[in-house]
Order: C-alpha cells, then structure tokens, then sequence
C-alpha cells in the first residue's frame, strides 16, 4: 500500500530531497514527493477480499483523507 | 472546577497542565488515562502535548482512537469544553473535532522556542478574558505544526471567525517571518463550529509563571474558569454522569 500526499498539499520533504539531488548534479530531477509504504498480511482468501479490507485501513486509519491519498497494489 | 487531563502512551505535557491548572490557578485536576472510558465528572477536558504513541504512523493519528476519545468527543457534543495543546491539537485534528491536518514544519526542523500569537477570538471559553489583537507571547515545541486545510474549509474557518490565534510579530503583523512552521494564514490555533473545542500548537501551560519566561498562557485557564463560574446554566457534568 502507497500513502502519498495529494498533488495539492506542500511536501517539505520531497522537496528538500529534490533540492539535494540537484545540487548532487542530477538536473534531471524536476520534482520529489515523499510517501509511506505498507506490507500488509492478510489472512483472507481472495484478491478482492484483500483488497476491501486493505481499501477500508487505508481509509480509517493509514492515509489522512485531508492530505493523503492511497494506491493499493496485491 | 475540575479539569481533566487525557494521559496517552508518550504524554509529556500532561503534568504540566496539572501544575497549571493545580498548582498556579488552585482548581481541580484530575489525570484520566486513555484506556479510561470516562471522564467522571470533568468541568474542562485538556488534550495535553507530548508524542503519543511515539508519533507513529501521524502524529495524533493512534490516540484518536483510545477508548477514552468517545467520552472526550461526547463531552464536546454536550457543550463540554476541550481545549487540545500540541500533540493535543493533532489528536482533535485526526479525531475529526477539529477540521485540517498537519504537515512537517516547512522547514523540517523541530522547532522549540517563544513565538507571538495575536488573539483573533474572544468569543471562545478559553479566550474571553482577553481583548482581540493582543499580543500574546508562548512557547512552541514542534516538529509537524504546519496546520493545513483545502481552501474550502480554510475559507469557512475564515468566513465563521473559527481562527483563534494567528503567528505574529510584535506589532501584530503576520509575516512570514513570524510564522515559524509554514501554517496558512499563519493559523496557530482554531476552534470548532461551536465555538467549545479549541485547539492551538504553542503551549499556554507552560508559560504561567512569570519566572519561566512568560505568564500569558494563564489567559486561557483563566478565562474557561471564569467563563464556567459565570455560566450557572453549564450543565456539562450533570449532562455527562448521565450518560456514563
């Protein structure tokens, strides 16, 4: 599960970090946005069962719905 | 009077309420640790700052949901008044009593030292013995205080004056540079539709002693002291015991 912060919400880190790989010489990188990685071990029986219960932590309580927003991926 | 203070795992501003509320104003304080269901009979409930649940996942993102939050969020529906400091402000903010969340400081730095604050809102249990546009001077200690929300709650939080304290300069202006965290609109602090839940990131708790640098926090324990002497009709307690 990836929680990262929505396009419209200021990430202070990403942009720290894009600023240091610049100044390393990689002027390639435009931007960086910083996020959170989840492993999840599920004791269900089906891909769409993982990824309800999945979908409804990541709603409650592993993504902020105010300044994140979430990708799942089984 | 007796003010309750929420005590999570990672609570470190919890005694120094309690030593404002007891020691300096001489009211009653009560710890109430999280895994309570109930705050007795609590005339004002304080969310004290620290790092609860060691700041895991978000800040204030895992004590939102300790078996205390209910009796917390039922005081508040019944007109109770809460007033969350800090980390306290983070967890009514991830609860959802409070609208926004928090970002890193702009910065990435943690910051700890005297900010100004101008009074926005006197009409607030907590802020009516002060005077809109006072200066007030309180300490800050944090690493994730840059309060954000989408500029349609932002623009309602403006529109129903719910911006309690706003990061200013001495003369009251709000620049930049008086703003130590990145905060929109240099909010420090804001209050629920009702007015009864405050929330800011300074600490007015310790700063109520002169001889610690600063006595303008008492302000805000002063003024809910006041506010539920006068207010005979506050049924909070009562309204409460019934419901435990």
């Amino acid at each position: 599960m990836f929680v990262t912060l929505k396009p419209s919400v200021f990430d202070p880190q990403g942009n720290t970090i894009a600023q240091a790989l610049q100044s390393l010489g990689y002027g390639a990188v435009s931007e960086v946005r910083q996020g959170k990685y989840f492993e999840l071990d599920l004791n269900v029986s089906t891909d769409g069962e993982a990824r309800q219960v999945a979908s409804e932590v990541a709603e409650r309580v592993l993504a902020n719905p105010v300044i994140e927003s979430f990708r799942i991926e089984t | 009077m007796k003010f309750a203070i929420v005590v999570f795992p990672g609570s470190n501003c919890d005694h120094d309420a309690y030593h404002a509320v007891k020691h300096v104003l001489g009211e009653g304080a009560e710890f109430v640790w999280h895994k309570e269901t109930t705050l007795a009979t609590a005339d004002v409930v304080i969310v004290p700052g620290g790092f609860s649940h060691g700041d895991y996942l978000r800040t204030g993102a895992i004590a939102r949901f300790s078996p205390i939050m209910p009796a917390v969020t039922r005081f508040a529906a019944s007109g109770g008044p809460v007033l969350g400091i800090c980390n306290g402000f983070q967890i009514l903010l991830e609860c959802g009593l409070l609208p926004g969340a928090m970002l890193r400081n702009r910065d990435l730095k943690f910051h700890c030292e005297f900010v100004g604050l101008r009074l926005e809102r006197t009409d607030t249990p907590f802020t009516g013995l002060g005077r809109a546009g006072q200066i007030l001077r309180l300490p800050i200690a944090h690493g994730e205080g840059n309060y954000y929300a989408p500029p349609e709650t932002l623009a309602r939080l403006e529109d129903h004056g719910r911006i309690v304290f706003r990061y200013a300069n001495a003369f009251g202006e709000t620049t930049e540079q008086a703003n130590p965290n990145g905060s929109v609109h240099s909010i420090a602090g804001i209050c629920n539709e009702a007015r009864n839940v405050v929330g800011l990131m300074p600490h007015p708790e310790r700063a109520c002693e002169a001889a610690i640098g600063s006595s303008d926090g008492l302000l805000l324990f002063k003024s809910v002291v006041s506010m539920l002497s006068e207010r005979g009709d506050w049924q909070g307690s009562a309204s409460l015991a019934q419901q435990a």
